[in-house]
């Protein structure tokens, strides 16, 4: 047999000189048998599996990006557009580390969006992964905060009042949410003082936040083990050496699979940054190209694309209180998943046509209220949304009964796989 | 070993595996530092400070016979002395209290690499740091200064450490620095106007 | 969110109710009247084009640095970039005191501008990246005279513009023919349907389109001065990661040939 593991096989094999020397004092190999070869990953993994990887690869390609542009880049209300401006002109690659960062930006949401979309499509939030589930949905919170405050140091137009509309929307938290507002900005409107401080909160805080959370996500992914498409637990069929039957070490099986993976992402990535990093002003949208103006709003404003599902509610809503309230409601709706879910099997593919269907219908949804949100705020495009956002919410809502009622398939004993 | 890996080693090409992974391993480390690369060099002198460093013009129609000025290039003092006839004179007194009379070992443009060092011989251009730690010597023009003992034939002292280099920018003997104080390119646009940062011979003036 | 519309459409009608003598169009003329839409032209500039680039920044030198800055272009960098030689550089060098190396600025202050226009001519420097190439295309291409204005002009595309028409020698001065959109009903809806040659410029108008073509593909590439080099590199880091990923596959088939 070829095995990847010999070495976890035969602990005896005898290191030598350096390599004996270093693994005595850090437990290198030891690591590498039992994280990456000895853990045993579902040997069905398919296209969605690699967006896991993927948005690493990305948290990691912003971290290098940011603290390159944090070199030059000078936070404050008089000097930040300038720089960024001098680092796109003066500095040598100060362009490619700055699109690499913008267009991160945006492909970061892309990669978590097809990630999230694998949970809800196979089950990967249900029991006993539900805490493997909401740590991923802090992680995106903590992206969303991460973005948002990202998007406002550039200090271009739709920065400062993209700036002014999310932390206006604070205010309308009742009692506190005047009060609240202006603790935010530290100033009577959106200013240096609010610069500085999102410029503090995005370049330590949150990536301590989300470093830390990537761990505590992999920590208990490595806990629980991968689920997989069929949504069955592979640790239910062990062979004599107490492995999975169905699992395969994840070195060296789903490493070069990956790496075939970031090699197709890297493809789109670069694509993008070298031929469209504005990506026809929706990863770097044109008010931005003007420095920030409290005099002038841009004519149409719209967040970053990643933002407008949530966008389209607010105004979907006749009333500002209402709508923050939903808004709010759609993000934190995603935490009860895993109890919402009351579903015999985890994986669409076991499921009946009308999870499907809801499923269907809460992608379109949110697609379409993505699309809705760059849109002006017309009649056609409100009525739209508010139908979208109905179907959005009756999702999550009735889950509870249509995965109770709906006729589910058998499942199998083991995993299915055609090699 | 898990059962649903089947391939027994006969079956298995390794001379393949080991030729892939090579290949994959060495264009992913090209990648790798083909990406490293636009990092690195994004620490170059911006073409800001590049701009800043361009060549700097000096009007030396002010300048008086024993006077001296300073300018600034590159973040680096320039001293510029008009050197009268009696102080050129000098120069060659005392090349046996120096440590590199001919400057041998110090770093000069080679059209300065002579006696006076300097391309007209009144005119003497410095960078106006100490060889020895980077502080800035003083002038001290006067022959027979108090402090600097009768035999001072003028020159320049370095408050830190004590370094004396003559008018010519040449280090004495006994001094901590061993080498003369440096002097930046530098041509004559016209009799008065000095460019610095820029040799005679080069053409590509400004364009950086 | 509240959002301020400003159609085309609803331009042209208020140019035409503030507007000034028109002609009564005929019921047969108004069942072809149709309103002028520029916003679909297309500047179609080649930023890889480098005498454009050359003609273009010798127009900006010529006709526009005197209001309008470029404050993140440096002089020297124009001058590589577009392979323009130091002696051409030297007549671009309008201000006194201006070395190669700073940025080009406008002889005209903020003040000043506003007091002589009613609002300081804005930097030009990103200009192509704020509006598009084709906004400044379609807006230096569609002044009109207008008597009615304090400048005699008025913009299609911008309308009340505070801007005089600093190209007319060039182009001359086009006159705008109206028709009404709503004949045969009551009222008027009066609509700008054609510009047609008034006073003549010294340039054809396929020499003037060509002006300022060239003129805005220059402010395309001063709006990011490295796209050039941007585009060019990417195909070979396309390549390069094609070669990197089909490498990848051939491995991961290799491997995954074991699992059954």
């Amino acid at each position: 047999m070829t095995m990847a593991n010999e070495n976890k096989d035969n602990p005896t094999i005898e290191k030598k000189g350096f390599n004996a020397w270093l693994n005595k004092r850090l437990p290198i190999d030891e690591f590498v048998n039992s994280q990456l070869i000895g853990y045993f990953a579902p040997k069905n993994f398919n296209f969605w599996y690699f967006f896991g990887a993927l948005a690493l690869l990305v948290f990691v390609i912003q971290i290098l990006s940011g603290i390159f542009l944090t070199m030059n880049y000078k936070p404050g209300e008089l000097t930040a557009f300038d720089s960024v401006e001098y680092i796109m002109r003066e500095i040598e690659w100060g362009w490619l580390i700055r699109y690499m960062h913008s267009t991160g930006a945006s492909f970061f949401f892309i990669v978590i969006y097809m990630h999230m979309f694998r949970a809800l499509m196979y089950g990967s939030y249900r029991g006993p992964r539900e805490l493997l589930w909401i740590i991923g949905m802090l992680l995106y919170l903590g992206l969303m905060a991460e973005a948002f405050m990202g998007y406002v140091l550039p200090w271009g137009n739709m920065s400062y009042w993209g700036a002014q509309v999310i932390v206006n929307l604070f205010g309308t938290i009742p009692v506190i949410g005047g009060g609240l507002v202006e603790w935010i900005r530290g100033d009577y409107g959106i200013a240096d003082a609010t610069l500085n401080r999102f410029f503090a909160l995005h370049v330590i805080a949150v990536p301590f936040a989300l470093a830390f959370l990537i761990l505590l996500h992999i920590v208990a992914l490595r806990q629980t083990g991968s689920n997989n498409p069929d949504g069955i637990e592979i640790k239910a069929n062990l062979n004599n050496r107490g492995n999975p039957l169905d699992g395969i070490p994840f070195h060296p099986y789903y490493t070069v699979k990956d790496l075939f993976g970031v090699g197709i992402f890297l493809l789109f990535f670069c694509g993008v940054i070298f031929f469209v990093p504005t990506f026809g002003g929706l990863f770097l949208e044109k008010p931005n190209f003007e420095p920030a103006n409290p005099l002038s709003t841009p004519e149409h404003i719209a967040p970053v694309w990643y933002f407008t599902p949530f966008y389209a509610m607010l105004r979907a809503v006749p009333d500002q209180q209402m709508g923050a309230l939903l808004m709010t409601l759609a993000i934190v709706a995603f935490f009860f998943l895993p109890w919402l879910d009351r579903s015999p099997v985890k994986s669409m593919r076991y499921k009946g046509w009308i999870s499907r269907t809801f499923l269907g219908f809460f992608v379109v949804s949110f697609i379409a209220l993505g699309y809705f949100g760059m849109m002006p705020a017309d009649g056609l495009y409100v009525i739209l949304a508010r139908i979208f956002t109905t179907l959005y919410f009756a999702y999550f809502i009735l889950m509870p009964w249509y995965t109770r009622v709906e006729k589910t398939k058998p499942l199998p004993e083991r995993v299915s796989y055609d090699a | 070993m898990s059962d649903n890996l089947y391939n027994s080693a006969e079956e298995v090409d390794n001379d393949r595996r080991k030729f892939l992974t090579t290949a994959t391993a060495a264009t992913g480390a090209v990648g790798v530092v083909f990406t490293l690369t636009p990092f690195i060099a994004s620490w170059k002198p911006s073409e800001r400070a590049r701009a800043m460093g361009a060549p700097v013009e000096i009007d030396l129609s002010k300048l008086e016979p024993g006077q001296m000025m300073t300018a600034t290039w590159r973040k680096q003092p320039i001293y510029i002395v008009r050197r009268t006839p009696e102080l050129l004179a000098g120069l060659a007194k005392h090349d046996a209290e120096l440590k590199d009379p001919k400057s041998e070992k110090s770093d000069q443009p080679d059209y300065t690499r002579n006696a006076m060092r300097a391309i007209k011989p009144e005119v003497l251009v410095l960078i106006g740091t100490c060889t020895h730690l980077g502080c800035l010597p003083k002038q001290h023009f006067e022959p027979g200064e108090a402090q600097l003992g009768a035999d001072w034939p003028g020159g320049f002292f370095c408050p830190c450490h004590g370094s004396r280099f003559d008018l010519a920018g040449r280090v004495f003997n006994g001094s901590p620095a061993s080498v003369n104080l440096g002097i930046p390119p530098h041509s004559f646009a016209s009799d008065t106007k000095l460019i610095i940062g820029l040799d005679a011979a080069s053409t590509t003036q400004g364009v950086v | 969110m509240m959002r301020s519309k400003f159609s085309p459409l609803a331009a042209l009608m208020l140019i035409a109710i503030v507007g000034i003598n028109f002609a009564e169009a005929s019921t047969e003329a108004a069942a072809q009247c149709r309103g002028l839409d520029v916003k679909h032209q297309q500047v179609n500039n080649d930023i890889g084009n480098t005498a454009s680039l050359q003609r273009g920044a010798r127009n900006f030198m010529s006709y526009c640095v005197t209001c309008h800055s470029l404050k993140y272009n440096r002089y020297s960098r124009i001058a590589k970039d577009l392979g323009i030689p130091d002696a051409e550089l030297d007549k671009f060098l309008v201000l006194p005191n201006v070395k190669k190396t700073d940025y080009v600025t406008a002889p005209l202050s903020a003040s000043d501008g506003e007091a002589w226009f009613g609002k300081a001519p804005p930097d030009l420097s990103l200009i192509a990246r704020s509006r598009g190439p084709d906004y400044v295309y379609q807006y230096l291409t569609s002044f009109y005279a207008d008597a009615g204005s304090v400048t005699g002009v008025n913009n299609l595309v911008l309308p009340g513009t505070a801007m005089p028409h600093v190209l007319s020698s060039l182009q001359g001065v086009p006159d705008a023919l109206r028709c009404n959109l709503a004949a045969g009903q009551p009222g008027a809806t009066i609509v700008i349907s054609e510009l047609v040659p008034g006073v003549v410029g010294q340039l054809d108008s396929e020499q003037y389109i060509g002006f300022v073509r060239d003129t805005v593909n220059f402010l395309d590439y001063a709006g990011e001065p490295t796209k050039a080099l941007r585009t060019s590199l990417g195909v070979w880091v396309i390549l390069f990661l094609l070669v990197f990923t089909g490498f990848a596959y051939l491995l991961k088939q290799e491997y995954w040939r074991d699992v059954k």
